[in-house]
C-alpha cells in the first residue's frame, strides 16, 4: 500500500482514473458558492519547498484549504535550512508539530524519496518536483486537462470547440502526446512519459538531441528530433519550458534557432489536427518554445492546467488522508454504511 | 601487543595460497619453515584446517582521513580495519587537511602509521599542490622524506591539464615513482551523480559518462607511451577503461590498473534507492561493467584490487543523494567481496587473489618486504582466512570510525581469522589483537 | 453498521419487489405534490448511488402528475462524513446540483435505506454549502429504525422494524439488474461495528 505520491510510475492505470475521476469531483466544488469542503478538517498539511516555486505552492496551498486542512508553508528561502540545517533535521521538525502530510519541492532528484522511505517522518509525502526527476502532480493536471478535450465528448472521442467535455472513468487509449523541449531536465517530461504510457497514450518526445538524455531509449516512447513531422500526428502537443540558464551551455546554438527548429508558431499548429490541443506547464517563454498567438489562442490550455492543478491536487490530497489509510495503490471502500 | 610478540608461531595446516595443507612456523618477523608436520614445542599453535594462508593484503588506495577528518577515521582506527581485513599494508591516500603535497605531512602520516602498529602505512603523495591541478607538488621532497613516497596522486580529483600530467610523468621517473591517476574529465563530470545511462536518465540525477573515464585514460597511456614513464590507473569502473588498459598493456606500455571490491559487485540499479550509501566516485556502473571488471581482473589486464576505502560520518550519507558525499567503506570487506565475485565464480584461484592483492600492489607501491612468497626467510607477514565462513555484514563490528558500506544485511563468504604483521599477531581468531 | 449483506451473511428474504417497489414510489411521488401544494418548486437531490436512481424515477412520477418537468440532481456525502477516518478514503460520488440551483426552493433528499442518519446529517452539511433551500424534506424507500441523530423521514416507503444483526439491501435495476429489497441476517459483525 502506497502512502505517498512519488513517482508517476507508482500509479496503476485504475490509481490514475480514479485521482481523475475524484478530480472531476473536486472541480465541482469551484464552482460552488462555498469553495471548501470540511474533509481534511484537523489534518496538518506543510508545503516544504526548497526551491522557490510560487504557482505549484499557491496550488497546493488552495487544495489543502479547500479541503479545511491546516496548511504550514516552510520555505527554504530565510529558514534555518538555508543556515545549513539538513533536510533530516527539518523532517523531524515537522513529525514533531504533527504534519500529515508533506508537499515538498526540492532541488535534489530523490529527495522526496529519500524523507518517504528514512524513517524521519511519518505522514504521506507528496513529491512536488525535485530535480530533474518528476513533478506527478503536473503529470496528473496534463492528463486530466488532455482527457478533458481528448475524451470528454459523449463517445469518448475529443470534444468540439475546445470545450472540455466529462470524461469520468475513461483514460486516454490511443491518444497521440508530443512533448517537446528540454527533455533532459525536465522532471515534467519524465512524469508525463509514465502516467500518459499508463494511460494507454502513445507518447513522442521532442528535442534536439543535446536535450534528450542518455539512457531515454529505453523509455516507453518514441523520441524524435523533427517537429513538423509529428504533428500532423498530435492529439495534443506539450511544450516545455526552456530554462535561460540552458542557452549558454551548448545545448543549441541561439535562441532564434531553437524557437525556429522547436518552437510553435501558428503556421506549425495550424498543421495540427483540428481537435488538438496546446498545452505548457507554465511559465511560459514567449517568442522562445511558444509564440504569442499561440499561447494566447483558444488551443492552448496553459490557464485551464493551472485551474485543474487545483482539483488535481485536491483529489491527491484526498485520497491520501482522507480515510484511515491512503485509496490510492489500496483497495477502495465501496460499501455503503451508516446510512 | 600479544603473547606472539615474544613467542614463535606454528600454523597448523592450513592450504598455503589454496594449495595443499602445510605447517608454517613464524620465528621472530621471518617464515623460518614451511612444511608438513613442523613441530615447535613452545610456539603458540594456529590450528588452521581448511584455511588459506596468503601473503598479508596490499591496499594501494585507501583514505586514512588523518590529517583533518578525524571524525571520520584516523591513522589508527584505518590501520585497524585494514588488519582486521587481512591487510598488512596500506597507501594512505592525499586528499587530507592539509593534504598530502609536502614532506612533513607525510612523513607525519607514515610516522602515525608506524605508532599505530596494526599495520604498513605508505603515505601516497599529491601530484599537484592542494590537489588544484595547477603547479607540481614537490614530489621529490615527499620520496627523499622518511616516507619514502612512490606513488603521487591527486585522486579524488583527475589531473586533468595535459601537460601537467605529462610533467608529472616524466619527472617521477627520477626516482621510480609512479602517478596514480583518478580518471575524470572534469567538464563532463560537471553536477554528475551517478552512471549515466538508462537508470539516470529515469532517476533524473546527473548523469556521470563512462567516456569521462575513459578519454583521460586513454589519453595518460598515450602520454605515459610517450615519456616512457609508468602510469597507474585508479578504480577502473567502465567496460571500455578495460578494453583500453587491455589496448595499452598489448602494446607493451608501463600501464597498471586496480579495481575496487565494489565496481566487481554492485551496479547503479541499486542507486533506484536514492540510498546515499551507494553514492560514490568513480560511480557504480552497469552489470556489462562488472562483468568485464571481473574479466579484466582475471585476465591481468588489472592488475589488482584497491578498495578505495572511503569513510564518511553518518552525517554525510544520512541526507539526501544530492547533499551526501562519495565514497564507501571497503577494508574489512574487500577479501569477502572478492571470493564471492572472482573465487566463487571461478574466475580466480586463491594463488591468484594472492597475486592480485598483495604481490602486484605491492610491486607497483615497490614495498621490499610486502607481498612476498610465503617461504622460508620471507618476513612473516601473512593473512588466514575461513572461505567456508558464511556471514551477513553489520557495521557494527567495523573497527573503522565509519559505517557507510554498500553491504549491510548482505551475507558475504569468507573472514579474515589471523593477520601476522612481520611475525606479529595483529588479528587473532577474527579479533583484534 | 454496514447495511449491504456480507460474504458471511444468511440468505436474504425478499421484503419488497419490483411492483411493489414502483406502488410506494408512486405514494410519495402524490404525497410530495400534496403537501408541497404542487411541487413546482421542488428539487429532487438523490444520495450516491441508489438514492440518485429513486430520485430519478421520483421525478418522473412526478413530471406525470404535475405535466411540469421536475429538477432532479445528486449530492454526494461522502466528503461530508462524520467517519472518514475509520475506513481508507472512499470513492467519491457525483453532485449534480439543477442548474437553477436549490435557493429558495423546497429540496427533498431521497436516499434508499434510513439507519443511523448519519447519512442524512452529512448531506444536510453539504446541501448548506450549496446554497440555502426554502425547506429540506427527506424521501426514503425503507426505514429500518436505529437512529443515532434526531432525524426523521417526511417520505417513507416502507417501515422495517430490524435488529443490528440484520441486513437490509436495496437492488435497483440501474445498478443490480433488478429491483428488490432484501432482509438477511448477518452472521459476523461486519469490521468497524
Amino acid at each position: 500500500m502506497k502512502r505517498h505520491l512519488i513517482s508517476a510510475a507508482d500509479l496503476t492505470r485504475d490509481d490514475a482514473v480514479l485521482i481523475l475521476d475524484t478530480a472531476e469531483e473536486m472541480a465541482r466544488v469551484a464552482d460552488r458558492p462555498i469553495k471548501k469542503l470540511p474533509t481534511l478538517r484537523g489534518r496538518t498539511v506543510v508545503n516544504l519547498f526548497f526551491e522557490d516555486s510560487t504557482r505549484t505552492r499557491i496550488s497546493f496551498e488552495a487544495a489543502a484549504k479547500r479541503l479545511s486542512a491546516d496548511v504550514i508553508n516552510f520555505s527554504a528561502k530565510g529558514s534555518s535550512v538555508s543556515k545549513g540545517e539538513s533536510l533530516k533535521d527539518t523532517a523531524l521538525t515537522l513529525e514533531a508539530m504533527g504534519a500529515d502530510a508533506v508537499v515538498i519541492r526540492h532541488h535534489d532528484s530523490g529527495a522526496p524519496h529519500r524523507l518517504a522511505t528514512s524513517g524521519w517522518i511519518g505522514g504521506s509525502v507528496v513529491n512536488a518536483g525535485d530535480g530533474t526527476h518528476e513533478h506527478p502532480t503536473q503529470a496528473l493536471l496534463d492528463a486530466f486537462t488532455m482527457r478533458r478535450h481528448l475524451a470528454g465528448a459523449p463517445d469518448g472521442g475529443p470534444t468540439r470547440h475546445g470545450e472540455p467535455g466529462d470524461s469520468s472513468g475513461r483514460d486516454l487509449a490511443g491518444r497521440r502526446i508530443t512533448v517537446v523541449g528540454d527533455i533532459l531536465h525536465s522532471r515534467v517530461a519524465r512524469s508525463n512519459v509514465h502516467l500518459l504510457t499508463t494511460l494507454g497514450a502513445e507518447v513522442t518526445l521532442v528535442a534536439p538531441p543535446t536535450l534528450v538524455p542518455v539512457g531515454a531509449g529505453n523509455w516507453p516512447c518514441e523520441i524524435s528530433y523533427d517537429l513538423d513531422a509529428v504533428l500532423p500526428k498530435s492529439d495534443a502537443v506539450m511544450m516545455l519550458r526552456v530554462q535561460r540558464e540552458r542557452m549558454n551551455a551548448a545545448f543549441f546554438p541561439t535562441e532564434r534557432e531553437y524557437a525556429r527548429r522547436y518552437g510553435l508558431d501558428a503556421d506549425r499548429m495550424a498543421r495540427m489536427p483540428g481537435h488538438a490541443i496546446v498545452m505548457h506547464p507554465g511559465p511560459m517563454n514567449r517568442g522562445m518554445e511558444i509564440t504569442a498567438e499561440v499561447a494566447d489562442s483558444e488551443r492552448c490550455t496553459a490557464v485551464e492546467q493551472v485551474a485543474n492543478g487545483v482539483s488535481i491536487r485536491m483529489a491527491v490530497l484526498y485520497l491520501l488522508l482522507g480515510g484511515n489509510e491512503p485509496a490510492v495503490g489500496a483497495p477502495i471502500a465501496r460499501t455503503e454504511e451508516s446510512k | 601487543m600479544t603473547v606472539s610478540d615474544d613467542r614463535n608461531t606454528l600454523i597448523r595446516g592450513a592450504r598455503v595460497l589454496g594449495a595443499e595443507a602445510q605447517d608454517v612456523l613464524i620465528e621472530g618477523g621471518t617464515i623460518a619453515a614451511v612444511g608438513p608436520g613442523l613441530s615447535a614445542p613452545d610456539a603458540v599453535v594456529v590450528e588452521a584446517d581448511g584455511q588459506i594462508l596468503l601473503p598479508g593484503l596490499v591496499d594501494l588506495h585507501t583514505h586514512l582521513r588523518e590529517p583533518g577528518r578525524e571524525d571520520s577515521e584516523t591513522v589508527l582506527t584505518g590501520t585497524r580495519a585494514a588488519a582486521a581485513g587481512g591487510f598488512t599494508a596500506v597507501h594512505a591516500m592525499a586528499n587530507t587537511f592539509p593534504v598530502a603535497d609536502t614532506a612533513g605531512v607525510v612523513e607525519q602520516v607514515w610516522r602515525l602509521g608506524r605508532e599505530s602498529g596494526y599495520c604498513d602505512v605508505q603515505p601516497v603523495g599529491a601530484v599537484t599542490v592542494g590537489l588544484e591541478g595547477r603547479k607540481l607538488a614537490e614530489l621529490g621532497a615527499m620520496h627523499d622524506s622518511a616516507a619514502g613516497v612512490r606513488i603521487f596522486s591527486d585522486d579524488g580529483k583527475c589531473v586533468d591539464d595535459a601537460v601537467i600530467m605529462r610533467r608529472a610523468l616524466e619527472y617521477v621517473k627520477a626516482f621510480d615513482g609512479v602517478i596514480a591517476q583518478h580518471a575524470q574529465e572534469p567538464r563532463l563530470t560537471e553536477g554528475a551523480q551517478m552512471n549515466e545511462g538508462v537508470v539516470s536518465a529515469e532517476l533524473g540525477l546527473g548523469g556521470w559518462p563512462a567516456v569521462a573515464e575513459e578519454s583521460v585514460i586513454a589519453r595518460d597511456v598515450l602520454l605515459a607511451a610517450h615519456v616512457g614513464s609508468r602510469v597507474h590507473i585508479c578504480h577502473v569502473s567502465t567496460a571500455g577503461s578495460v578494453e583500453i588498459v587491455r589496448w595499452a598493456k598489448s602494446k607493451g606500455w608501463n600501464v597498471t590498473a586496480e579495481v575496487t571490491p565494489h565496481h566487481l559487485l554492485l551496479t547503479d540499479e541499486l542507486v533506484r534507492s536514492y540510498d546515499p550509501v551507494y553514492k560514490v566516485n568513480p560511480p557504480l556502473r552497469t552489470e556489462a561493467d562488472v562483468t568485464a571488471l571481473r574479466e579484466g581482473l582475471a585476465d591481468g589486464t588489472i592488475d589488482c584490487v584497491a578498495t578505495d576505502h572511503a569513510p564518511h560520518p553518518h552525517e554525510d550519507k544520512d541526507c539526501e543523494w544530492g547533499a551526501a558525499a562519495m565514497g564507501m567503506v571497503g577494508l574489512e570487506t574487500a577479501l569477502s567481496v572478492v571470493q564471492h565475485t572472482m573465487v566463487e565464480t571461478g574466475l580466480l584461484d586463491w594463488a591468484q587473489v594472492a597475486d592480485r592483492m598483495s604481490f602486484r600492489p605491492a610491486a607497483i607501491g615497490r614495498l621490499g618486504h610486502q607481498g612476498r612468497p610465503v617461504s622460508t626467510g620471507e618476513p612473516a607477514n601473512l593473512t588466514l582466512v575461513d572461505p567456508a565462513y558464511r556471514g551477513v555484514v553489520n557495521p557494527v563490528g567495523f573497527a573503522s570510525r565509519s559505517r557507510n558500506t554498500p553491504y549491510e544485511g548482505r551475507e558475504l563468504p569468507g573472514r579474515v581469522t589471523h593477520t601476522f604483521l612481520r611475525g606479529r599477531a595483529t588479528v587473532v581468531d577474527g579479533k583484534l589483537a | 453498521m454496514d447495511s449491504i449483506s456480507s460474504p458471511h451473511a444468511a440468505p436474504a428474504r425478499s421484503v419488497l419487489e419490483g411492483p411493489d417497489i414502483a406502488r410506494v414510489l408512486t405514494r410519495i411521488a402524490h404525497e410530495i405534490v400534496e403537501r408541497a401544494k404542487g411541487a413546482d418548486d421542488v428539487v429532487l437531490l438523490g444520495i450516491p448511488t441508489r438514492g440518485v436512481f429513486l430520485a430519478r424515477r421520483l421525478a418522473a412520477k412526478l413530471d406525470a402528475i404535475t405535466g411540469r418537468s421536475t429538477q432532479v440532481g445528486s449530492l454526494d456525502i461522502t466528503m461530508y462524513r462524520d467517519d472518514l477516518r475509520l475506513r481508507p478514503a472512499r470513492t467519491l460520488g457525483r453532485t449534480e446540483i439543477p442548474a437553477d440551483g436549490v435557493d429558495g426552493r423546497l429540496v427533498v433528499l431521497v436516499d434508499d435505506v434510513l439507519f443511523s442518519g448519519r447519512t442524512i446529517r452529512a448531506a444536510l452539511d453539504a446541501l448548506g454549502d450549496i446554497g440555502r433551500p426554502r425547506a429540506v424534506q427527506l424521501a426514503v424507500l425503507v426505514d429500518r429504525g436505529h437512529r443515532e441523530l434526531p432525524i426523521r423521514a417526511d417520505y417513507v416507503g416502507k417501515n422495517l422494524p430490524t435488529s443490528l444483526r440484520e441486513t437490509v439491501r436495496v437492488q435497483l435495476d440501474e445498478e443490480d439488474g433488478r429491483d428488490s429489497v432484501l432482509l438477511g441476517v448477518r452472521e459476523t459483525p461486519a469490521p468497524g461495528e
